[in-house]
């Protein structure tokens, strides 16, 4: 799709570029919402904090948290999205487009209504059976028949597991009468509201998980050329894609777990940041972390002005930037990456 | 017995032929329609005797039952049954005109767009245009959104794989566009959103019934009607233009009607997943191919989907009312993963 190598110029500017942006968004998530405040207020709010003032307690307990989530779960959703396309070569490939978002969303609530499970580490385990048992479930779909796996056919699949999660879903929380609001949460995701207090059990599983990531550049790269080349060369070709599974299952579990299903961020990022750094997956990885989380900021901000003074769910959010680029994709030709 | 019946005029520009097998399917189906009416009615949270409610359609009983009957359950069941009918003939036209048999007005998202259509109509026109012009404005919205996904499909000509793909694409689009329209609007209780979220006939009145009743009473006979161009179609488009069809014009009309049906469904229970697609499958299993009466069977079969989902959403966890779209979804979805298992060296 891309040429393997981009010229150095351009993987340095992208990169420069990458980093001021993630600056930008980060401190823009920070400043910018419904009680706007200058950077001065929020700086302050770090080095001098007085919990008297309304400003500062905004700041440290609901807009940090905020930034940091996004941040965190955008790259995750965005690594977990490159691995997936790499794996399936597909470029259609991303956790929601494979019903992952969705299987973990549903164990989850089960876990919550059926079984009141309430520990967030528990939780956390619950999504990653979720998101395996969908993965698993598609992908196998996915490559039965005598072409293997194609993309209609994955595509199809997720469709399909998707509706299923998503209906089992609603019913179980309509017989426990909760509010649409609730329904909305884990459907459409949202990133408002939540604490650092639910990121950070499951923080060891997206580093974990992120670290491999990195080192599985030479080994992805290797992969792609073809399973029979990659055996050829010597590679453990069957050792590699459990490993990106497990890989996958984690980052896409562990971003459920904290925000519900938000979609297509996976689908996106990996493609754009193939524009700036080439398919070279060593550099491909990191560069796809840090825009995930570039996208997922800037779509939160965005987020809190359209509908003041409510929030868009920022699943709603993803998915309108996301559809667009699906049905790009679909146009252009699924061929295989 | 004679194999066939064949309904002609004079000028043979009207021509419908039912297999005889298949004409006892559909007497079949809808004496069962009618028992379904009859039981839909009677059956819930309390029991009335069917005779009672037999009466009281008459206007002949004794009025004791009168408001359950007349205004909760049996306008509720009428929708059911019309929405049914009308999801499963969208579905059967584009099936036979799509040639792929995972094709429904759901998944190409041509309900997705009758959604948004709908909840736009509510959130942004509320108490300016009166709510009987809400179908109309779902069948606008549906045809919008089946000719953008048809243009984006085009690349020198439309394949069904990118029709599909684009579907689910812009599916997701307007999925996320209804539920933005759901949190920005304060119109919605929590259970009117269900219906939109995933399509219920719940709290239905004679109001609905007027409203679809019509369409699908004029548009599913059309379809009928028009069947024998479907059927020639089979043959394939040179051999059927060969035949003297107007290939491209009958499909075009054909799609039209499909998108209205689908709208006019959308408009009145919400997107109700999976029966556009499972209610043609199994009335080919009954009847086989011949257009005409896959279109009758299709729209039977899927009238009872609808009712029986309904049905046990409404009894199995009374007082809560469970949207009939999740039942059929979790028929529908396995049934997909099926046909998909069923069709995997073709795709």
């Amino acid at each position: 799709m891309f040429h393997l190598y981009a010229s150095v110029k351009m993987k340095v500017a992208g990169f420069c570029l990458l980093l001021l942006l993630l600056i930008g968004g980060f401190v823009s998530s920070i400043v910018f919402g419904q009680t706007p405040m200058s950077f001065a207020t929020a700086m302050q709010a770090f080095l001098h904090y007085d919990e008297t003032l309304v400003e500062h307690v905004i700041v440290l307990t609901e807009r940090l948290p905020r930034a940091v989530i996004a941040s965190f779960v955008g790259a995750s959703l965005a690594v977990a999205g490159a691995l997936m396309q790499a794996l399936t070569r597909n470029p259609l490939a991303s956790p929601s487009t494979f019903g992952i978002n969705a299987g973990a969303v549903f164990f989850i609530v089960i876990a919550i209504v059926v079984f009141s499970v309430s520990s967030l580490i528990q939780l956390t385990w619950i999504a990653f059976v979720g998101a395996a048992i969908s993965a698993v479930i598609v992908y196998s779909l996915g490559s039965m028949g005598k072409d293997g796996l194609t993309p209609i056919k994955i595509v199809l699949a997720g469709t399909a597991i998707t509706a299923l999660f998503v209906s089992f879903t609603q019913g179980i929380l309509v017989l426990n009468e909760t509010g649409l609001q609730d329904v909305m949460f884990w459907l459409a995701g949202s990133i408002s509201g939540r604490t650092l207090d639910m990121l950070i059990p499951v923080l060891p599983y997206m580093a974990v998980a992120g670290v491999m990531s990195l080192f599985m550049g030479r080994a992805i790269n290797l992969l792609i050329t073809g399973d029979d080349i990659a055996k050829g060369m010597g590679q453990n070709t069957v050792l590699v894609k459990c490993m990106m599974g497990i890989v996958i299952v984690l980052l896409a579990g562990s971003s459920v777990a904290v925000v519900g299903a938000v979609g297509f961020i996976g689908l996106v990022v990996p493609h754009i940041s193939r524009a700036f750094v080439g398919n070279d997956y060593r550099l491909l990885i990191p560069f796809s972390a840090v825009a995930g989380a570039v996208l997922l900021l800037f779509a939160d901000v965005v987020a809190r002005f359209l509908i003041m003074p409510s929030e868009v769910p920022i699943g709603v959010m993803t998915a309108l930037i996301g559809g667009p680029f699906f049905v790009y994709i679909a146009r252009k030709g699924v061929t295989k990456i | 017995m004679r194999q066939h019946i064949t309904i002609r005029n004079k000028n043979d520009s009207i021509s419908i032929q039912f297999e005889t097998k298949s004409l006892l399917v559909i007497i079949a189906l809808f004496f069962l329609s009618l028992l379904a009416v009859i039981a839909g009615t009677s059956l819930g949270n309390t029991i009335i005797p069917p005779l009672e409610v037999v009466q009281s359609m008459l206007k002949i009983g004794s009025g004791e039952h009168d408001f359950v009957i007349q205004t909760l359950r049996l306008p509720r069941v009428l929708v059911a049954l019309l929405v049914g009918a009308a999801l499963a003939v969208s579905g059967a036209i584009l099936q036979g005109i799509i040639r792929n048999p995972l094709a429904s007005p759901d998944i190409i998202g041509i309900t997705g767009g009758a959604s948004v259509a709908a909840v736009a109509f509510v959130t942004l026109l509320a108490g300016t245009v009166s709510i009987s012009f809400m179908p109309l404005a779902a069948i606008v919205g549906a045809m919008i959104v089946s000719i953008i996904i048809y243009l984006l499909a085009w690349k020198n000509g439309v394949s069904p794989i990118r029709l599909v793909l684009v579907g689910i694409g812009i599916s997701a689009i307007m999925s996320a566009g209804t539920t933005f329209m759901l949190v920005m609007s304060p119109y919605f209780a929590a259970g009117k959103a269900y219906i939109w979220l995933s399509g219920s006939v719940y709290g239905s009145t004679w109001e609905d019934v007027y409203l679809i009743l019509p369409v699908t009473a004029v548009v599913i006979p059309l379809v009928v009607i028009l069947a024998r161009n479907l059927n020639l179609q089979e043959f394939g488009d040179e051999v059927a233009t060969g035949l003297g069809a107007a290939v491209q014009r009958q499909r075009l009309l054909l799609l039209a009607l499909s998108v209205v049906l689908a709208g006019v469904a959308v408009s009145i229970g919400g997107a109700i997943g999976f029966v556009g697609l499972i209610a043609p499958h199994i009335a080919r299993k009954l009847v086989g191919r011949p257009f005409g009466s896959l279109v009758v069977v299709s729209a039977l079969i899927g009238s009872l989907l609808v009712f029986v989902a309904d049905w046990i959403g409404r009894t199995a966890f009374y007082p809560l009312d469970i949207p009939a779209g999740i039942f059929t979804a979790g028929v529908g979805a396995p049934f997909f993963l099926y046909l998909l298992f069923k069709n995997r060296n073709q795709l």
